[in-house]
This record gives C-alpha cells, structure tokens and sequence, in this order.
C-alpha cells in the first residue's frame, strides 16, 4: 500500500474552510428538517389513533408512501419533478426565485421522510398508554381533543423520548443524501477535498471522526432529554 | 404535467430491468453477508470476552454514526488502495454494504439471543455440549426466529439503501432510471416510475413482515 500521509492538508486554509463550511450544511439541513418532521410526525402520528377512519386512512397512507420510498428518489421528486408538475408559474418560481433551493428541497424531503418515521413512534406511544386512562377521561366527561390534550399527549410524548434518540440521530446521517441534489454538506465537502488533493485517507476520516462527534452530542442532548422527562415508575430505561 | 409520457418508461424497460437486477442482487447479497458478520459481532459482543467485546462495541457504534454514503466513498477509495488495483465498482460497493449493515444486522442478533431464556443455555450445558454447540443448536436457531421480522425489516431498508449507490454511479436501478431521465429529458416520468416500483416492492415486503408477525403472534 503506497500513500502519501499529509494530515496538514486538513488544516490548510482552504480546505479547512470547506470542512467548516460542510458541517454548518450538515447541522442546519438536520436541525430544521427535524423541527419539520417533529411538527408533522406528530400530526401524523396522532391521526393515525383517532376515531375517524378518514383521517386515520389518510395519515397511514402518509407513513406507507414516504416509509416505502427510498430517500434519494424522494429528494430528486422534490427536486427534478416537483417543479415540472406544478401550475407553470409556481414551476418557474421554484425553478428562479426560490432562494437556496438545494437546502430548502433538502430540507423539505428529509422532514417529510423522517415525519413519516416519527409519526410511527408518536402511534405507538399513543397505544401503549393503558386503555383505563382514555377511559377515565372519557367518565369524567372529557371531549376527545380533550383527552389527547390533557391525557394521551402528554404521557405518549414522554414515552417515546428513548426511540426518538435514534431517530434524531439518522436526521444526521440523511442529511447526507442532500449532497445528490448539490449542495455541499460535510460528506461532499470531505468527498471533494479527497479529488482536490488526493489525500483521500485524511479527509474521510474527518468526516468520519465530525460525524462520530455530532452522534455523541446528540445522544447526550436526548439522554438529558431522557432524564427529565422520564415518568417516575412508568418506563424503566431498559424498556 | 400536460403529457405524461408512457413510452419513454415502456422503452426503457430492459435498461431498467438490468439495473433493478443488480439493485436485487446487490440486495440479497448483503443481506447474507451482513446477517453473518452481524451475528458474528453480536456473538463478540456478548461472549464476556474484554477486548473482543470492546472491539466489537467500537465497530457497531462507529458505523452507526456515520452515513451510508460516506462509507460508500470510503470503500470506493480504501479497497482499490488496499488490494493495489481496481476491482470494480460492485465488489466495492459490496464490501461497503456487508460492513454496514453488519453493524445494524448485530444489533438486532444481539436483541435476539438476549430474548432467549438463561435456562437454554443452562439446559444446553447440563447435556455437556460445548460453547459453539450450544450457540449453533440452541441460542441461534431461537434468536433468529424470534428476529425474523425485524431481519426483514432490516431487509427492505437495505434494498432502499442500495440506491444511494448512484453517488459512485454504480448502475443500480435508481442509477439507470436517471441516466435515462436525463437522456430523455423526461426525468417526472421516470422518478415517478422509480418511487413507484420502490414503493411496490418495499409496501409489498411490509404486508410479509405483519403476516410474519401476526402469524408468530398465534
């Protein structure tokens, strides 16, 4: 194995300059794609439990089509077809005018895939709080919104807080998939900094190393999380 | 949207018949192999031996934070480094796959022999077989049973994943479904038609996985 080690091409300024720069694409594409997911995952997730089969059967449909299609084909629908198939003048403003369109297709794909993830825990949070507990909201003469508001939510939240973490985590590592759209997130960045200088070895491992750090950030961030929101008595932590 | 055209997808066919093949084999290919070595490091990881625990821990939660992706470009780079010429792109898109889903498969094999009773073991021991026999004949057989849902699970994220090969351009379906929609400038038609074929596939491996569970539920 012939290679040539250069572990100061990381730290040229260049170089470095793009690293920082693919981390901060990482970071903001994950943050706001979660913030989009936690918003209609849980919208989702909750109308998958409600009564009304309509908006049960939509919901579910949501989960089957965004689960069942690979990231990547979503991301170029959003990208390449979306625009093609919408009204000619909302088409050219995508297209145009939209600002920054790579991160906010990026983010508009990645949130809606990882909903459709997030919906599937907030169901099955919903579902394991005991069936006595919506019964007893309902003898007290609690209206169903009123039962989700004041008993379901907020326990079902707290419950799923542990299965959450991981999905908190891949919202890191698919952000990724935004580099096949073109914008340069840390894993393009890594990727083009090993063409550049064909010190291949050194810059992977960056990515590497940035991404291992991002991980063990934000499990500590969710296993604080964790602590106060755990139910005293309720979830063990080895459930 | 005014014309949706069929033709482009209907000729296409056999181009994109080829590339779901290797999409397929390169499927099943590493599901085989990352169940092996996954359970190889599960084993590892519960064997109560300090250093291989340690190693097998490090490897597990290593890959699980980092991105498919970026394993991809590691191995497109690190395997022709490390052999000393090229080997093609589907043997280093392979070996990247195994090691990567290894990683996931173990710790579902890990979940699955701790779901087998202590008394297994115990009653294993008791008849005298040795440590690999009792793994062989009794912990593994239960543990991939009761596991067998969420190996298939495992199995279809696998299939989705194998279209993230098209970052090395490895002619997978995915690959082939937009070499054609840029060719073609058709390109609405053609990835409607590749999340369609995706979500038949994966919807309709979802149906076996509840059939698997409802039918080990009885």
């Amino acid at each position: 194995m012939n290679y040539n080690w250069n572990w100061g091409v990381l730290f040229e300024e260049q170089y470095l300059s793009w690293l920082i720069s693919g981390f901060g694409w990482t970071i903001s594409v994950a943050l706001s794609a979660w913030c989009i997911a936690i918003v209609i995952g849980s919208l989702v997730g909750v109308g998958k439990t409600v009564p009304n089969k309509i908006v049960r059967g939509i919901c579910a449909t949501y989960v089957e089509i965004f689960r069942n299609v690979p990231l990547l084909v979503q991301m170029f629908i959003w990208y390449f077809a979306v625009p093609e198939m919408l009204p000619e003048d909302w088409g050219h403003w995508m297209k145009r005018d939209l600002p920054n369109p790579e991160f906010v297709t990026a983010v508009v794909a990645l949130g809606l895939y990882t909903a459709s993830r997030i919906a599937e825990q907030v169901r099955a949070g919903i579902e394991t709080v005991p069936p006595g507990l919506s019964a007893a909201a309902t003898a007290h003469g609690l209206s169903t919104a009123q039962t989700y508001r004041y008993v379901l939510l907020p326990i079902s939240f707290r419950i799923i807080v542990p299965p959450l973490t991981s999905e908190f985590l891949t919202v890191f590592k698919n952000s990724s998939l935004a580099l096949t759209i073109g914008l340069l997130e840390l894993t393009a960045q890594s990727q083009q900094i090993a063409e550049y200088t064909f010190q291949g070895f050194e810059a992977f491992t960056a990515a590497t190393v940035i991404y291992v750090c991002i991980a063990l950030v934000a499990t500590i961030l969710m296993q604080v999380l964790e602590k106060y929101t755990r139910i005293p008595g309720y979830v063990g932590k080895e459930a | 949207m005014t014309d949706f055209d069929f033709n482009v997808i209907w000729s296409s066919l056999p181009f994109l018949w080829q590339g779901l093949q290797l999409s397929l084999l390169l499927t099943f290919l590493s599901i085989i192999g990352g169940i092996v070595l996954g359970t190889l490091l599960a084993l590892a990881r519960l064997s109560g031996i300090g250093p291989l625990a340690i190693v097998a821990a490090t490897y597990v939660n290593l890959i699980r934070s980092v991105p498919l992706i970026l394993v991809i470009f590691w191995f497109y780079f690190l395997v022709p480094l490390a052999l000393g010429r090229p080997i093609g792109g589907f043997y280093s898109a392979l070996i990247a796959f195994v090691l990567f889903e290894a990683a996931y498969y173990s710790e579902i094999m890990r979940a699955g022999i701790q779901s087998v009773k202590r008394g297994q073991v115990h009653a294993g021991q008791s008849t005298g077989l040795s440590y690999w026999q009792i793994q062989r004949y009794v912990v593994l057989p239960q543990a991939f049973r009761n596991m067998v849902p969420i190996l298939v699970t495992q199995g279809i994220i696998l299939f989705q994943d194998t279209s993230l090969v098209f970052v090395v351009s490895l002619r997978d379906f995915m690959t082939a479904s937009s070499i054609v929609a840029r060719t073609e400038g058709r390109l609405v038609e053609m990835y409607l038609f590749a999340a369609l074929v995706y979500f038949v596939i994966c919807f309709s491996g979802s149906m076996l996985v509840r059939s698997l569970k409802s039918r080990m539920a009885t």
